[in-house]
């Protein structure tokens, strides 16, 4: 998107430039500027592909450029023949009035220069007024300085066009990292922007992946492993000797055992040094504030993203006013590329226009609404029975995986039973409420997000019974741990003893790492779960595409030749994409990363390279066994919709990690809060030791209850608040729409000669038979007046149309020159802000008419 | 803009110079225009490519040409696509979208698969829900006003180069 930015911007500009300089060639000045702009233009073709241009800094950059030397001449020749009065007046000290009227002057032009874009004029004629504007701005701009000040002026107005330079050619180069550009623009031709938006948001999942594996990987990984003891040193660190033997084992390895539990990717490895390195650098404290920063980072960009996309979607609800308008003007997408997508769309929009036409036609449906309802509870039953059943077949999964752990023996399948039911489940259920669905007869967009919702609950009930399954093991764990404690410490009291009894005084050998018996590490032992499920989640996703996308297309391609039926048309046919099938697995996938990235930091960097190869792997598999879609599925409401699946998520997530943070004692021998008693006395630790003393004074009156019940207290009221302006807000705005509505109707009705419907404006009209022309129109300056915020629509339009029937008039270059100022001229007298401006025709017979209190008195000349 | 530059180079050679600056008045035909493979498949190609030349014709300058995609780019101000839109739908350049621009329109849409009953339905439907003024036909008022409102105006009216 911000490449098309790039683009467009680079097209304006550079085409304004070689337009400019073709023109001034074109104009036959002198060769001497001639042949300078010539040179520039044609660098500066060349340099366009790493340009990126705003409109304003453009023409600044222009002015600079070219203003100085090049067109030095053809300014002389302009200044000589614009007024002489302000010619002469630049000679002497200008006085105040007419230096304030110059600013004015630049002012409009510089406005005009901004907008310029937004002008729907032809080239030829937006260029040649933004040369005339450019060069008047450039004349004048450097001249309003006085005396010193001036100079003073011009350097600050040279230096923040540098800054704008330097801000766009930043802008450029990042713009130009984007990635995967190029794919997603072929996708999208092929497939519609529906199937577009999810690479999308796919490209910037792995965006946020990445920010959180740099800071995860720099502040935490990197210093344990470089400053922290080396692998073998500590008993946390080392494989225990009864272990050793299998340790490098493949089938070990894979279920995340042997080396790798022993290594940086998990909990236990770090040391609870307090500081380590000859940097100081605290690692506890730094494991527990990327911890939280994680989540921290990950709420406020996807805040920020549903915010901007709030932003972008103002229709305000559902406007059912314009069904048919829309579906003819909107409906065509204008990226397809493809022929076959080209007969799809063709297709699909005259389903759509033959439904609509349906839906119209008739008006009462006669069906039984008792019948509907009780299908529609029964529909309901039946799922809830299913989310239910497949909650209690997870927790009875975990259970018995347990019971398997402590077995010897154990076979493949009952090592990964967990995770092999949890991805069967997230196959067949989906499909299985669909067909339940079909007994509830919705519109197909409500059915839809049932549908969604119900696989959301699906997802959501198995992760929490998983992770309920796993707090059982975890206090087993825990209860563990204290009879280990208790044996370490005989055994190396033991160990003591028996190495001390030659009588000898000399330190006794240390006891071999490897020997030392270990606590359950409860928390390394989550961590590989947590891996172990993702990583099982992205072999059942690829396996998934790879067999129902690749496999069945080759078999409907091959086999369709010896078949009975034709396979391509009836069943089981080409795939298609799943959206929200594939959407909801990345949601949850992250949110998955989210719970496990404490425990497991090198969760994380798993997620990236999974995400890295989802997005060419999927994007192949679409391009090479799917074919587009039937439906039309509105791509834009959506993507607010699973933002919001993702912000819950992050809450769901957030909520275990911070539960056991809060009210579990970490293991006695493993991590990095070993020995603590909670994990978060760390920062307690930091304060006391590290800063001065009154900031500990200061926590800890911060952290008294006393204090912070009063902040929440003040923060529920300030959301009371806020939404209460919000709704005022949305009130005066539907009766705003209400009164506009109600007089576009009366116009209408008057038009045609029809008696007023309106029985109240009936009213009013007989009461103001005479005066009724002057109502209206004051109703109408009120309206503008408030209407502001939406936009100068009724004025504005009226102004915009004028224009539009003078402009596109080719070549009627001077007609069409009078009717911008008028636009102009009336943008800022509704906005009420600026005094109108001398040197220009004021078209005062536009409808505002007597407008009461907006006199200015004359303007000045 | 270089790479619009070779585009439109590409499509004619020996016509379109690779130096601009002699301001060279070289206007490509229509019809070398709908063959580029981001307008094949648009059923509105050649009002799309009229509404931008300048002569109406439907030659395009590579001034136009740019114009054209610039304004069709993901960055251009609601309010332009809106006024180029109305251009585009509106076949018989009256600056009105009346009822026989409206069937042109759902005719290419539909690739005439409607019945004419069906047809005469939609766009008196059309009318009726835009037509704020009541002459029955759609100004640009209207057509701003009811396009203004789409949620998906933007994202359809958009044409990546």
């Amino acid at each position: 998107k911000d490449k098309e930015e790039d683009e467009s911007k680079e097209e304006d500009s550079c085409s304004q430039e070689n337009e400019a300089s073709r023109r001034k060639n074109y104009q036959g000045k002198n060769s001497g500027g001639k042949t300078a702009g010539e040179d520039r233009s044609q660098q500066r073709g060349k340099k366009a592909p790493t340009k990126d241009q705003k409109e304003s800094e453009n023409k600044e950059k222009k002015v600079n450029k070219k203003g100085k030397e090049g067109e030095s001449k053809q300014k002389t020749d302009r200044k000589n023949s614009t007024s002489t009065s302000s010619n002469s007046s630049d000679e002497e000290s200008p006085s105040e009035e007419e230096l304030a009227m110059l600013m004015e002057q630049v002012e409009q032009k510089k406005k005009l220069i901004s907008t310029m874009r937004n002008k729907p004029w032809r080239m030829v004629k937006k260029l040649s007024v933004l040369r005339e504007a450019q060069a008047f701005v450039e004349k004048f701009e450097g001249a309003l300085g006085k005396g010193k000040g001036k100079k003073l002026y011009a350097y600050k107005m040279m230096m923040a066009k540098k800054w704008v330079k330097f801000k766009r050619d930043f802008d450029n180069f990042k713009t130009q990292c984007i990635p995967w550009e190029m794919k997603i623009k072929e996708v999208e031709s092929h497939f519609g922007s529906s199937v577009a938006s999810y690479f999308i948001f796919l490209r910037w999942m792995y965006g946020v992946n990445l920010v959180l594996f740099g800071l995860i990987f720099g502040l935490v990984i990197i210093p344990e492993v470089l400053m922290g003891m080396p692998y073998g040193s500590m008993p946390r660190k080392t494989v225990p000797r009864a272990e050793q033997a299998t340790a490098m084992d493949f089938s070990v390895l894979w279920d995340f055992e042997g080396y790798i539990k022993y290594s940086a990717l998990f909990y236990g490895y770090y040391n609870n040094q307090r500081t380590i390195g000859w940097l100081k650098y605290r690692l506890p404290m730094a494991y527990f504030m990327v911890g939280v920063s994680v989540f921290g980072y990950s709420l406020m960009v996807v805040i920020r993203s549903m915010a901007r996309n709030a932003n972008e979607s103002t229709a305000d609800g559902d406007d059912d006013n314009f069904i048919f308008s829309w579906k003819m003007f909107t409906s065509w997408d204008y990226l397809i590329g493809n022929p076959e997508t080209a007969d799809n769309k063709f297709a699909s929009i005259t389903t759509s226009f033959k439904e609509s036409i349906v839906d119209e036609q008739e008006s009462n449906k006669d069906e039984n609404i008792h019948l509907r309802r009780f299908l529609r509870v029964l529909a309901n039953v039946l799922i809830i029975c299913c989310l239910c059943g497949s909650g209690y077949l997870i927790y009875f999964v975990v259970k018995r995986s347990q019971t398997f752990s402590k077995m010897q023996n154990v076979g493949w399948y009952e090592r990964n039973e967990v995770e092999i039911v949890m991805s069967l489940l997230g196959m067949f259920c989906p499909p299985l409420f669909e067909t339940i669905a079909a007994l509830e007869n919705y519109h197909p967009r409500i059915g839809l997000k049932w549908q969604l919702g119900r696989i959301f609950a699906l997802f959501l009930g198995n992760l929490y019974t998983f992770l309920l399954a796993l707090m059982d093991d975890v206090n087993e764990k825990l209860a563990e741990e204290d009879v280990v404690k208790n044996i370490t410490h005989w055994t190396l009291l033991g160990h003591h003893n028996s190495s001390m009894g030659n009588g000898s005084t000399a330190t006794p050998p240390p006891l071999d790492p490897a020997d030392v018996p270990r606590g359950p590490c409860w928390e390394t032992t989550v961590g590989i779960e947590f891996v172990r499920l993702t990583v099982s989640d992205i072999l059942v996703t690829y396996i998934t595409i790879l067999v129902g996308d690749f496999i069945r297309a080759c078999f409907v391609r091959f086999v369709n030749y010896c078949w009975c039926w034709d396979l391509e048309a009836g069943f089981p046919s080409y795939a298609e994409f799943d959206i929200s099938g594939n959407v909801l697995g990345l949601v949850f996938n992250q949110g998955m990363i989210w719970m496990g990235s404490f425990y497991a930091p090198g969760l994380v960097g798993i997620n990236v390279l999974r995400l890295l190869t989802s997005m060419y792997f999927q994007c192949w598999a679409v391009m090479s066994s799917n074919v587009p879609h039937e439906r039309v599925f509105k791509a834009s409401k959506s993507n607010n919709f699973y933002m919001g699946l993702l912000l819950l998520i992050l809450f769901l997530s957030l909520l275990p990690v911070a539960y056991t943070i809060m009210s579990l004692p970490p293991s006695f021998d493993c991590g990095p809060f070993s020995g603590k008693k909670r994990m978060y006395e760390v920062i307690q630790e930091t304060i006391e030791l590290d800063f001065p003393l009154f900031v500990a004074k200061i926590f800890s009156y911060v952290a008294n209850p006393g204090l912070i019940i009063p902040a929440i207290l003040l923060m529920v009221l300030a959301i009371y608040y806020l939404n209460a302006v919000a709704e005022a807000y949305q009130r005066a705005n539907a009766e705003l729409k209400k009164k506009m509505q109600m007089q576009r109707e009366e116009e209408k009705n008057k038009r045609n000669n029809k008696t007023s419907t309106n029985p109240m404006m009936q009213d009013l009209e007989d009461l103001f038979t005479p005066s009724t022309k002057n109502e209206s129109q004051l109703k109408q300056a009120e309206d503008k007046r408030r209407d502001s915020p939406h936009g100068n629509s009724p004025v504005g339009t009226q102004g915009k149309a004028a224009a539009l029937d003078s402009s596109p008039m080719p070549g009627g270059r001077g007609a069409a020159f009078t009717p911008p100022p008028r636009v102009l001229v009336t943008q800022p007298l509704t906005l009420g802000v600026r005094a109108p401006y001398p040197g220009q025709h004021r078209p005062r017979g536009h409808p505002l008419g007597p407008v009461p209190g907006r006199g200015r008195g004359q303007p000045r000349y | 803009v270089s790479r619009l530059h070779g585009r439109y180079h590409e499509m004619a050679p020996n016509v379109v110079p690779m130096d601009y600056t002699k301001d060279p008045d070289v206007k490509l035909p229509m019809q070398l225009i709908i063959n580029m493979p981001e307008l094949k498949e648009n059923p509105f190609k050649e009002r799309i490519v009229e509404s931008f030349s300048e002569d109406g014709e439907g030659s395009l300058s590579f001034n136009d040409f740019v114009d054209m995609f610039s304004v069709l780019s993901e960055m251009a101000p609601r309010e332009l696509k809106a006024i180029y839109a109305f251009k585009i739908y509106d076949f018989n350049t009256d600056n009105f979208i009346c009822k026989s621009d409206l069937e042109k329109t759902l005719n290419k849409l539909t690739r005439e698969e409607l019945t004419a009953e069906e047809i005469t339905l939609v766009c008196e439907k059309v009318i009726e829900e835009a037509d704020m003024d009541g002459d029955g036909k759609l100004g640009f008022a209207d057509f701003e006003n009811m396009i203004s409102k789409a949620p998906d105006f933007l994202s359809t009216f958009h044409i990546r180069i």
